[in-house]
């Protein structure tokens, strides 16, 4: 067997995990909220992208350090990605809040198709290539197979899932979280402003969303409109794996996926690697269909 | 101030908007040339837009909430039954059984009709739906003869979309289902045409019912997997369904001659006639019409069957149909089974039309497009659908130097119709049942309780 | 014995809801299962009707005219036609169909007519369809709400609700009735009307009825034998006049400190 090979393999699948981890955050969460499947969160983090790509490029020519283009394309990156969270909530899921599922399905989908387009049209459809914004850490060399931005990934990977984990269990809007989650009406009932969490859970899956963009389309170098929808896909079936509406299950999930995929593509073949997520979805669907780490729910007669 | 709220709240929102659209609606980076093109313009047109958006939108907000208004909470009304039910059983004089639909079934459809002293029963007496069914056939017979190769050709194109959407219509305006694959269907169709030409030489009408028949079959194969699926897996299920059948189409090159696709498929033949390109187009148009006139048939008898009441039964409560009794798998098989034989139809239908097909016709938008179609017409009311397909295929090409804004528009057009009219331009209404005087029994040992 | 449920449990994850509970139900007879809330009566029902699939033990029914059969685990549309029919306790009507298609609706596991009877229309379709509005609107009759029969179901008022819900399980012709909390949030007038409804429904026509009740009057009313759940167990079995003074079902509903 190839050493090198499976040593690659196994950080690139870390790499794609670690991206569907920071987008399924953002899915599980509106889901364990809301029981809405946000058609449109992988439109968020395809406009993150496009808005740090924006932002890099203004700042280049305005000739600001290096370090500073970074920080500032990835914070804008992430607050305006944040605003369309929020706006999205507001516009296409809040006036439908207690209408049937399907319509708030329809209008996601609807949504998503929106974005795609809003972007195709104000900027292009083409490929634009997106600068290395993830500089080179020389001690890195030391470990074969593995490259700077794939450990820029991982490690803000795993600080974003530290800090949400506190963020959730130990604070105050947090509990309000878990609350509204558990029971939309007692939540509301007992003084929680329902439509505050849903916003801020909006606002912090963009947040992920946007951080996960912005690394991700460093680490391959180009980005166009529709990224979004497969990376979107793809990390919606990572939390189903997981089990919906749980954030370690999201992260698991998302693990597996990633390395399920890069394997699948290395030793298998990549014309079918998006096939792999797919059909992981069915299996995992029909055997375990509260997936790896959900709670077996049964439904309420 | 009402008006002086409103405007300044949508002052707000617009100034929220010039800020959120800024980065990608006015820089614009060019990232051969390192240059950054300052589109200042669209700021003005975004404010201006978004304002006026605004103002629109809390409009209609406003009209919804007044109309739907506090609706009366059923536990609120005064239960007006018979606090002890009747010895005997009145008599109700059933001939009067209210035949005008409730209040509330009534809709933009009904009051203008009883504007000009119609009512949608008025298009049920012989004497009005003859004339005008045959009317509309003329037309639509006269159409080609009339217009242009160009705008016959569109028709076609538009009578493949009616088909697909009243297809689809089957699944998820009776059936409630969220079907995001419904594409997938059209493409095995449309493969089946092409490989079948392709490789035997296999004409057109062959290829029509064997085209249904593959479609449906893969119809049942995805069923059987979503049987047990809640409507949002459901959905995405389907849609990553549609995404395989094209990952496989573009990737099995041997046999699908992967993306660069199928080329010269044979268009429809008529009687071993050998036919100019102009006739075959018409002779298309004309099977179209044909298979449209089909579909609209079965589907309008599916509907008032009892296959029908069990789907909209389920798509209304999964839980409460299968526990009175309802085969809901079977239900469910039916229904992809029923969807996918006329995306199959029109799969075969479109291939023979463009005489090239690729995996590329077939990505998720198709669908996408397709649920456009059934949402904007009303789910679940066939003469909805029908307007949606025409609407959403006709008014483009008409349309087009906005074409390129199309999809844009479809996007907007589901979430804006999602929350302000739900049930589509041509809402479905329940359908009534006239009882006959005759048919009441005569309630037998109604005495003795 | 209608209805024979033998040691039938039912496991939540590690929440055992149901324990080990056995029930019989003989033809012709009133039955209620009471208990506190959360004590496991609906999950009881929803074992026995084919919603779930009861982690342990067995149910089997004896139509009147018919044999012992096991339906254990079977789906709820194929119990449903083995002739149990249930409401719900939270009242699941189809709301955007009509009064007259809910009760249709019921009729349908005795229905034949398929996918080709439904395009080509053929005379045998075309009369089960006549049959089906016909005996729907009967049973709409018996039951006291024809006069709602084309308005949809979400529109009636909460009792005719509650009077549909029962409407649409007769239809399926069933011999046992299981009716859960068929009173909950009527007021006086309209829970005795329900009562008349209940005796009318076993005289003429013959049911059998197991019902889930809050209301302890009316269940002192009308049933024969009454068990008594708490805690997913069976903790009571007997009479009215036992029930009312049993001591175990006193401290069940009234808590540990009272008992005394």
């Amino acid at each position: 067997m190839n050493v090198e090979l499976f040593v690659n393999l196994f950080f690139s699948g870390l790499t794609r995990g670690s991206i569907y981890a920071l987008l399924a955050l953002g899915y599980t969460m509106v889901y364990g909220i809301i029981q809405l499947i946000n058609f449109a969160h992988g439109e968020v983090y395809m406009i993150g992208a496009f808005t740090a790509l924006i932002m890099t490029s203004v700042f280049t020519i305005l000739n600001l350090p290096a370090l500073a283009i970074v920080a500032l394309a990835l914070l804008i990156a992430i607050v305006w990605s944040s605003m369309y969270g929020f706006t999205l909530d507001r516009i296409a899921y809040k006036p439908i809040r207690n209408a049937p599922r399907l319509s708030a399905l329809i209008s996601a989908i609807g949504m998503s198709l929106f974005l795609q387009n809003y972007v195709r049209l104000a900027q292009t459809s083409d490929f634009l290539p997106f600068p290395r914004l993830i500089p080179r850490i020389p001690f890195l060399n030391a470990v074969p197979g593995l490259n700077s931005s794939q450990f820029v990934i991982f490690v803000t990977t795993a600080v974003v899932m530290v800090i949400l984990t506190v963020l959730i269990k130990f604070t105050r809007i947090g509990k309000s979280m878990r609350a509204t989650s558990q029971d939309r009406v007692m939540a509301m009932l007992s003084g929680v402003n329902v439509n505050r969490v849903i916003s801020i859970t909006f606002v912090i899956g963009s947040v992920t969303a946007a951080i996960g963009g912005v690394l991700i389309s460093s680490h391959i170098g180009q980005i166009n409109f529709y990224i979004g929808f497969l990376a979107g896909i793809k990390a919606f079936v990572a939390a189903v794996l997981g089990g919906i509406g749980s954030i370690p299950g999201a992260v698991l999930g998302s693990f597996v996926l990633g390395l399920t995929e890069s394997y699948g593509a290395g030793y298998i073949s990549s014309d079918y690697e998006d096939v792999f997520a797919f059909v992981f979805l069915v299996v995992i669907l029909i055997f375990r269909p509260s997936g790896l780490l959900g709670k077996a729910s049964s439904q309420k007669v | 101030m009402d008006t002086l709220r409103e405007i300044r709240r949508s002052a707000l929102l617009a100034a929220w908007f010039m800020v959120l659209t800024f980065p990608i609606m006015v820089i614009r980076v060019n990232t051969i040339t390192n240059t950054i093109e300052w589109r200042w313009e669209r700021l003005i047109l975004i404010s201006v837009g978004s304002f006026v958006g605004s103002l629109v939108w809390n409009y209609f907000q406003r009209r919804k909430r007044a109309q739907g208004g506090p609706r009366p909470q059923t536990a609120d009304l005064p239960a007006d039954l018979p606090a002890d039910l009747p010895a005997e059983l009145p008599a109700t004089d059933i001939g009067s059984a209210p035949l005008t639909p409730p209040v509330e079934q009534r809709t933009w459809v009904d009051r203008g009709l009883a504007r000009v002293g119609m009512s949608r029963a008025t298009f049920r007496k012989p004497a009005v739906a003859v004339p005008l069914i045959v009317a509309a056939l003329g037309v639509a017979i006269a159409y080609p003869l009339v217009t242009s190769l160009y705008q016959t050709n569109i028709m076609v194109s538009a009578l493949i979309y009616v088909m697909l959407a009243l297809g689809l219509n089957i699944v998820i305006g009776l059936g409630g289902m969220l079907h995001l694959g419904y594409a997938a269907f059209y493409a095995v169709g449309a493969y089946t045409y092409a490989l079948l030409n392709h490789y035997f030489d296999v004409g057109f009408w062959v290829a029509l019912p064997i085209g249904a028949a593959v479609s449906m079959l893969f119809g049942i194969l995805l069923a059987i997997p979503v049987l047990r699926l809640r409507g949002d897996y459901l959905a995405i299920v389907t849609l990553g369904f549609a995404e395989i059948v094209r990952i496989v189409l573009t990737n099995w090159s041997s046999l699908t001659l992967g993306p660069s696709g199928i080329r010269s498929i044979n268009r429809p033949t008529f009687f071993g006639l050998s036919l100019s390109l102009s006739q075959s187009i018409n002779l298309t148009y004309f099977i179209a019409l044909g298979l449209v006139i089909i579909t609209i048939f079965v589907v309008y008898r599916l509907e008032n069957s009892r296959i029908g009441r069990q789907l909209v039964a389920m798509g209304e409560d999964d839980i409460a149909a299968r526990a009175m009794g309802v085969d809901t798998v079977r239900a469910k098989l039916t229904a992809f089974a029923l969807g996918a034989v006329w995306a199959g139809l029109a799969g075969v239908l479109f291939a023979s039309r463009t005489t090239f097909i690729n995996p590329e016709s077939f990505r998720v938008w198709e669908s996408v497009l397709i649920l456009s179609m059934v949402v904007l017409g009303g789910m679940g009311s066939i003469p909805g659908v029908i307007l949606g397909a025409l609407l959403l295929i006709l008014l483009p090409e008409y349309l087009r130097p906005l074409s390129q804004y199309r999809l844009l528009v479809f996007g907007a057009l589901l979430v804006i119709m999602m929350v302000f009219k739900p049930a589509g331009l041509i809402p479905k209404r329940r359908r009534l049942y006239r009882l006959q005087p005759e048919e009441i029994p005569v309630p037998d040992a109604g005495g003795d309780s | 014995m209608i209805l024979d449920a033998r040691g039938v449990s039912m496991d939540f994850g590690g929440l055992r809801a149901v324990d080990r509970v056995d029930i019989t139900i003989n033809e012709g007879e009133i039955v209620a299962l009471i208990g506190p809330n959360g004590a496991g009566k609906t999950t009881f029902f929803n074992c026995v009707t084919g919603m779930y699939v009861p982690t342990e033990g067995t149910v089997t029914i004896q139509p009147p005219s018919g044999s012992v059969q096991d339906i254990t685990g079977l789906k709820p549309n194929r119990i449903a036609e083995r002739g149990l029919a249930r409401t719900f306790q939270n009242i699941r009507l189809f709301p955007n169909m009509t009064v007259l298609e809910n009760v249709m609706i019921g009729r349908d596991c005795r229905l034949r007519s398929g996918v080709f009877g439904a395009i080509f229309r053929d005379p045998r379709t075309r009369a089960e369809e006549e049959q089906v509005i016909h005996d729907s609107y009967t049973i709409l009759r018996k039951i006291g709400i024809d006069r709602y029969v084309n308005d949809l179901a979400k529109n009636l008022p909460y009792g005719a609700q509650r009077r549909l819900e029962i409407a649409r399980a007769l239809a399926t012709e069933p011999f046992l009735l299981l009716l859960d909390e068929p009173a909950a949030g009527m007021n006086p007038q309209e829970t005795r009307s329900l009562d008349e409804l209940i005796l009318r429904l076993r005289s003429e026509e013959g049911l059998t009825v197991f019902l889930i009740e809050h209301d302890m009057s009316l269940v002192m009313r009308l049933s024969e034998r009454i068990y008594v759940m708490d805690y997913g167990k069976l903790i009571a079995h007997g009479a009215p006049q036992e029930i009312k003074n049993d001591p175990v079902v006193i401290k069940a509903y009234l808590g540990e400190d009272v008992s005394a």
